[in-house]
């Protein structure tokens, strides 16, 4: 990290050791004392903000990896190549994390192999989750790979990694339309606790379609941060690329933005739920169906037509902030809505502080990562890689 | 283009599954599961029911859970709204509702349904659906992930979050292990007026109906767990309608009915995906396979034209060159000729004047 | 089938569980089949 010859102690690295040693403390706490020791879970709300913010909105913005990599392998956008690795490290990095967070999560976390070894309760749509989840990280592991065996200078395994790229491409693309998916099916089994607005049988799909806008959303947004604090890192290639990456990115997203809108206009339709609209909760939805799903897709219209990367990068906040509104709303917000308030969730500070650590352990490994392995630049000697 | 086109596959393959999601609705297709035919049940009749809880107590009993703080006979207990925990597999609430001078008790456990929603939704089959009706859990296998508790559409299992080394969830058993030994479950041995009956599921619903058209003015029209969630194990019946004793509205779906469309599609994905994108592959590739003989094309053209163009440009520069050359010679025989006839001019008035030199003709030798 | 279901959820259970074997075939015969498919064509450059 102190690549340039400043100190180490930045004010960025001073917050970054602040949090990182805070959440070593609640991190002893939880495993000392208990899951009810750290959090606001009970009997009625077993799911909170380490499944709602932890696994949904991180399994949702990890979407770039297969979205990225589908566009430039499968799709034949080449333009693209330069944001593949970059995408694919995140998603890496986000999966791998998911799972370190669910550990947290579960009663029982030396057990989560379980399900795959033991004894596969395959009626589950946890199960499908779970296994998806673990087979991907593997699978985004190996497409990753290649940027440390370059750093590490392993050419064999590297050459036969990159032979894997297609097939890969195309399980990646699998995987996460199942697990992306079903992380929306778990919910279908709760018609009774989810509120009619978000309930609905077609709960996969939205959660497949909107995780393509996740995806794209992060490019876009992670290259703004990236642009902002790794710029020395990024080759020509990449810089010269970056802009178009954005911009297709953006129209795609404005796109299935649009899509996802009436694919719930139609489901509103289908259930006949129009008589929530006029409740607190149907305010909430058009809350977050006008700001954040087609106030953005207008936003990267808007940018796309005039070439605008500050509103393409504007509505890209508005992109990811919709997908973690709405898998809030999903898990958290508008489920157990008919408890009375006494008797509702909301995050105990140390839930939050447990995420904002796994959400900064994330950045500083990106950060470590990308600064010493070829991920925003091309290795001088492996040009073949496209 | 491109974009365009992952779209409309990316979207219509979504749309394909989940419309297979609708039509696997049914589950099992053709087939049909009616339950074990010795399920056992308990039809609770809450126009009996006293709020003495004694059925807690004896509950907490039979089960050798942790004494709670305020005693089983103190019925103060009952003026606050309570729910099953991981320490209290029953609980008894009173409901003071309109119409009525006396509260109704309503008496709240596992309802063992006859396609758990647990058990669907448990990732390790931790839950077991049991011959004789009741519903149990194991342990040993429990990853302690909670989603039974969220997928519960009674919210009845309760996790024991305090422990940080074996936290498991907990529910009422039905008293599985009292019935495998002839026994009643707990609570029905010691209700004191009969408001709790055990017996088969079908008879209890039979009793239930019967009681029902014998005092219609006493009963709710209805018998909530006989289709609720599937159907239940444990039944009830009200002098008021079911909501207005909190039990909580349920549709006839059973959870593995809600899931299976869901899960049917998960391997329609896994035919259908890897097809179109190696389709969508394919096609990439066949374009970029296109592009490059058009440009390779071009580029042949190009180079011909510019050939041509090289040849024509060199052809007029010879034909200029030979031009030239000619006019060069041209000019150098005329300017020969013109020095020789001077020469012989000057020659011929040289030997006009003095001497003669006759043969001064003679051509000067080309040089060009 | 001689054995008997008496719960959709046993079923489910029993036919999930086959399908999800089923699946990891298919993936793997997938890759299998695409090189059977596709072993004459003129060499491509792969990624």
């Amino acid at each position: 990290m102190n690549d340039n010859q400043k100190s180490f102690w930045t004010p960025g690295n001073v917050l970054t050791a602040f949090i990182l040693a805070g959440g070593l403390v609640l991190t002893f706490l939880r495993f000392y004392k208990g899951i009810g020791a750290v959090t606001n879970l009970d009997d009625n709300n077993p799911w909170g903000l380490w499944i709602g913010f932890d696994l949904m909105c991180g399994v949702a913005l990890a979407a770039g990896g297969y979205v990225t990599s589908a566009s430039c392998y499968l799709f034949g956008l080449k333009h693209y190549h330069s944001a593949v690795r970059p995408a694919i490290t995140t998603a890496f990095l986000g999966y791998f994390f998911v799972v370190v967070a669910l550990l947290y999560d579960l009663g029982h976390p030396w057990r989560l192999p379980y399900p795959l070894v033991l004894s596969q309760g395959t009626t589950s749509l946890l199960f499908e989750v779970g296994l998806c989840v673990a087979t991907y990280v593997s699978v985004l592991f190996i497409e990753w790979s290649p940027a440390a065996l370059e750093w590490l200078g392993f050419r064999k395994i590297r050459n036969f990694v990159i032979k894997l790229t297609l097939p890969l491409t195309i399980l990646g693309v699998v995987l996460s339309t199942m697990h992306q998916s079903s992380l929306g099916a778990l919910f279908v089994i709760a018609p009774g606790k989810l509120h009619p607005l978000w309930y609905s049988s077609f709960l996969p799909v939205f959660f497949f379609i909107s995780s393509m806008v996740a995806g794209s959303s992060m490019v876009i947004f992670e290259g703004t941060l990236a642009h902002k604090g790794l710029h020395h890192k990024m080759d020509e290639t990449h810089l010269k690329e970056a802009e178009g990456v954005a911009f297709g990115m953006a129209k795609a997203a404005s796109f299935i933005l649009m899509g996802y809108f009436f694919i719930k206009l139609f489901d509103i339709t289908m259930d006949d739920d129009w008589q929530y609209l006029a409740t607190g909760y149907g305010a909430w939805f058009l809350v977050e169906i006008f700001g954040f799903v087609l106030l953005p897709s207008f936003l990267y219209a808007l940018g796309v037509r005039e070439r605008n990367m500050k509103i393409v990068r504007i509505a890209s906040v508005f992109g990811v902030l919709g997908i973690v509104i709405n898998r809030f709303n999903v898990s958290m917000i508008a489920f157990n809505w008919q408890l009375p308030a006494a008797e509702r969730y909301f995050p105990n500070w140390m839930e939050v502080g447990i995420s904002i650590f796994i959400v900064t352990v994330i950045i500083t490994t990106y950060r470590f990562i990308a600064t010493k392995m070829p991920v925003l630049y091309e290795h001088p000697e492996y040009k073949d890689a496209h | 283009m491109h974009r365009r086109k992952f779209l409309s596959l990316l979207g219509g393959a979504g749309l394909a599954s989940a419309m297979g999601a609708t039509k696997a609705k049914a589950g099992g297709g053709t087939h049909t599961f009616k339950g074990y035919p010795d399920a056992m049940g308990v039809l609770h009749d809450s126009t009996r029911c006293i709020g003495c809880r004694k059925c807690e107590q004896a509950c907490n009993e039979v089960n050798n859970l942790p004494k709670p703080s305020a005693a089983f006979d103190d019925l103060t207990v009952l003026d606050t709204k309570r729910r099953t925990d991981a320490k209290t597999y029953t609980v008894v609430n009173k409901y003071n509702t309109a119409g009525l001078e006396h509260p109704v008790f309503r008496k709240q456990q596992c309802n063992h349904c006859q396609e758990p929603a647990c058990a669907s939704a448990c990732f390790v089959k931790a839950f077991t659906k049991n011959p004789d009706g009741s519903v149990t859990y194991n342990g040993d296998l429990c990853v302690g992930c909670r989603y039974c508790m969220v997928a519960c559409p009674f919210s009845v299992p309760a996790f024991e979050y305090d422990d940080p080394l074996d936290p498991l969830v907990q529910k009422c058993t039905m008293c599985h292990p009292r019935i495998q030994e002839g026994k009643l479950p707990g609570c029905v041995e010691i209700c004191p007026k009969e408001a709790l009956t055990f017996g088969k599921r079908e008879d209890l619903l039979a009793i239930a109906r019967e009681r029902i058209r014998k005092y219609p003015d006493r009963y709710e029209k209805h018998i909530y767990g006989e289709t609720e969630a599937g159907g239940t194990s444990w039944l009830y019946l009200s002098p008021v309608p079911h909501a207005e004793l909190g039990m909580p509205v349920v549709g006839k779906t059973s959870a593995p009915e809600l899931t299976s469309g869901a899960l049917g599609a998960v391997p329609m994905v896994v035919g259908i995906w890897p097809v179109l994108l190696a389709g969508a592959y394919g096609i990439s590739k066949r374009k970029e396979k296109i592009a490059a003989e058009e440009r390779a094309e071009a580029v042949k053209d190009a180079v011909n034209a510019t050939k041509a163009e090289a040849d024509g440009a060199l052809k007029a520069a010879m034909e200029k060159a030979d031009k030239e050359k000619a006019a060069a010679v041209d000019r150098e025989v005329k300017k020969a000729v013109a020095e020789a006839e001077k020469a012989f001019e000057e020659k011929l008035a040289a030997a006009q004047a003095p001497a003669d030199e006759a043969d001064a003709g003679e051509t000067p030798e080309e040089e060009a | 089938m001689e054995h008997i279901y008496y719960t959709l959820h046993q079923f489910m259970l029993h036919t999930k569980s086959i399908t999800y074997v089923l699946m990891g075939v298919a993936l793997v015969s997938f890759v299998g089949y695409w090189l059977f498919l596709t072993g004459r064509d003129e060499k491509m450059r792969k990624y």
